[in-house]
């Protein structure tokens, strides 16, 4: 038996010309939370689909829990819980009626299904709404009735899409502190996808960037921050269009990003660079509006890997079109 | 093996939950059949001549039955289209049953709540005094069965191949609707024009109304050994065909 979680091996999904998964591999290690980090449109979401045997990869494969999605996919079903980035449930049903129809299609004998219908519904801290109709259940709420549901049927693996997309931000922070302790507890081992780069920082053992459907770097999240070193100082500019280029010719300057109107610059030792380069500035003629100085954090590392912030991801064509894709259902 | 009844026991559940749960849906769909018979049925009843005994509205009371069990299993099928986009379709596709259980749950349970809203109109009929003559009551509520059991099929294809509730409009206007006037289940299709008749030989309801005629009334313009055969033939047909198009839905 494999120790890993996932293991996957050049998996890609293709539509027409346009490649939304390029040639993925990937191992998760079992126990572990997982989270793979990158803009709308970059692929998380598909990658996961094809994981959880919900679309066929257009090549490659994949071993979830030691079974192969595309041969084995009844088992990989049983072995994996999901949790979608939108609402899967029937909202006109209750919150039991909505996990009795799981265990009925999971196979959960009748004689345990209150017994753990119960103790999830507790979990979650849902016991009290057992037979409230879902409809009448808050965004954060419905959300922790999906989490009770997808470990229903005591997952290996609980895929999470964006769990907290769209919460506030308390229920986001106890949405999050279940997972850990489910992490704990059950030994699941976890893979989320999020963009919100605080709360993976927080959360995840190992973070993958993923940007245009390709993974760009896996590490854990503190190893992630401390392979860019140093400080980044964060400079305002109001007018001229400094060439970063000439920063990099200062030799202390490990690298340096524009974007937003921000200059994002690496150095060792921030605080003693700051009046050099507030003179080279000066002698570029260039009106420095304010600077900062911080420690990297994840947005760093995904600016250094991928040139842009995740937001700015966002704004990618791709990650548009992918959008009206979606809207018009196109495969 | 049991797990796929299991699942397809909860799926036909979950449709008799929500069409016992929502009241409102219910005296909807029943509405206009309702006025069909009542002021339909009952205002033309000593203006229209028909081939049988008993006036009009006894005429068309197995047509509106017809009609009921179309219009309940055609829109239950159509509804995948909402299961689709409020979600709940992706928990039953990526659940460990096969995509067969999961049209055979939906086509199950979307067929035995049509059949309920037929019996009931059927009751209302009996009640505005149509008088009927069951020939066989097993039998009718085997034939109700296929007859919904064709349609929900019909519109669980449908939806296989839509992603929303846009082209419902079309479907309605001009497939739902037309079914509905060539089937006989208005006027006797004997004194209709050739081009009429030779239609609606090719309209599924047809056969439908035609069958539960001879089983409610006793008599038929088509013989009850073709209507029979015609449905269930269709009822595998359009079966078969919901399951390729379902097994086709990616996402």
């Amino acid at each position: 038996m494999t120790k890993n979680a996932i293991e996957a091996k050049g998996l890609t999904k293709a539509y027409g010309d346009f490649t939304a998964v390029d040639s993925v591999s990937l191992s998760v290690e079992a126990g572990t939370i997982f989270g793979l980090l990158g803009p709308n449109g970059a692929g998380k979401t598909t990658l996961i689909s094809m994981l959880v045997t919900m679309r066929r990869p257009t090549s490659g494969t994949a071993l979830v829990n030691g079974f192969d999605i595309s041969k084995q996919a009844d088992s990989v079903r049983k072995s994996i819980g999901i949790v979608f980035q939108d609402p899967s449930l029937d909202d006109e049903l209750t919150a039991r009626e909505n996990l009795e129809i799981h265990a009925s299609m999971y196979g959960i004998s009748k004689d345990i299904r209150d017994e753990r219908i119960a103790e999830l519904m507790g979990i979650v801290e849902l016991g009290d709404r057992l037979n409230v109709v879902v409809k009448k259940f808050s965004g954060g709420m419905k959300r922790r009735l999906e989490i009770a549901r997808g470990l229903l049927h005591h997952p290996k693996v609980l895929f999470l899409d964006e769990p907290t997309l769209g919460l506030d931000p308390q229920t986001r922070a106890s949405i999050w502190e279940y997972i850990k302790k489910l992490n704990k507890s059950e030994s699941i081992t976890i893979i989320l996808t999020t963009h919100y780069m605080d709360e993976a920082d927080k959360v995840c053992d190992k973070l993958a960037i993923i940007d245009h459907g390709k993974i760009i770097t896996v590490d854990a999240p503190e190893s992630l921050k401390n392979k860019l070193g140093g400080d980044v100082i964060s400079l305002k500019c109001s007018d001229g269009d400094p060439r970063v280029s000439r920063l990099l010719g200062l030799g202390w300057v490990k690298s340096a990003v524009k974007h937003n109107g921000y200059i994002d610059v690496r150095v060792e030792k921030g605080e003693e660079k700051i009046p050099a380069l507030m003179r080279f500035m000066e002698k570029e003629g260039i009106t420095v509006e304010s600077v900062s100085l911080r420690k990297p954090s994840l947005d760093d590392v995904f600016l250094h890997y991928t040139g842009r912030t995740i937001r700015e991801g966002e704004a990618d064509p791709r990650a548009g079109m992918r959008l009206r894709r979606k809207a018009w259902g196109g495969r | 093996m049991n797990r796929e009844i299991e699942g397809i026991y909860a799926l036909w559940k979950r449709e008799l939950i929500r069409f016992f749960r929502s009241k409102s849906r219910l005296i909807g769909s029943l509405g206009m059949p309702f006025f069909f018979l009542a002021i339909l049925g009952t205002g033309l009843n000593s203006t229209i001549a028909v081939p049988i005994e008993g006036g009009y509205l006894q005429f068309i009371a197995p047509g509106i039955i017809g009609m009921v069990l179309m219009f309940a299993s055609m829109f239950s099928g159509i509804i995948v289209i909402m299961d689709r986009q409020f979600g709940f379709l992706k928990e039953t596709l990526v659940a460990p049953i096969s995509r067969l259980s999961v049209v055979l749950g939906k086509g199950l349970g979307g067929a035995t709540t049509a059949v309920i809203q037929g019996i009931i109109i059927m009751i209302i009929a009996i009640l505005l005094g149509a008088q009927v003559q069951l020939v066989n009551i097993l039998l009718l509520l085997v034939f109700m069965f296929m007859i919904s059991m064709m349609f929900v099929s019909l519109g669980i294809a449908i939806a296989s191949t839509m992603t929303d509730m846009h082209g419902f409009q079309l479907i309605m206007n001009f497939l739902i609707m037309p079914m509905f006037f060539l089937s006989g289940a208005l006027f006797p299709l004997s004194s209709a024009p050739d081009f009429l008749r030779t239609a609606s030989l090719f309209d599924p309801l047809t056969y439908g109304v035609a069958g539960l005629r001879y089983l409610i009334l006793g008599s038929s313009g088509i013989d009850f050994g073709v209507s029979f055969l015609a449905i269930s033939s269709l009822t595998v047909l359009f079966m078969l065909f919901a399951i390729r198009q379902f097994n086709r839905i990616e996402e």
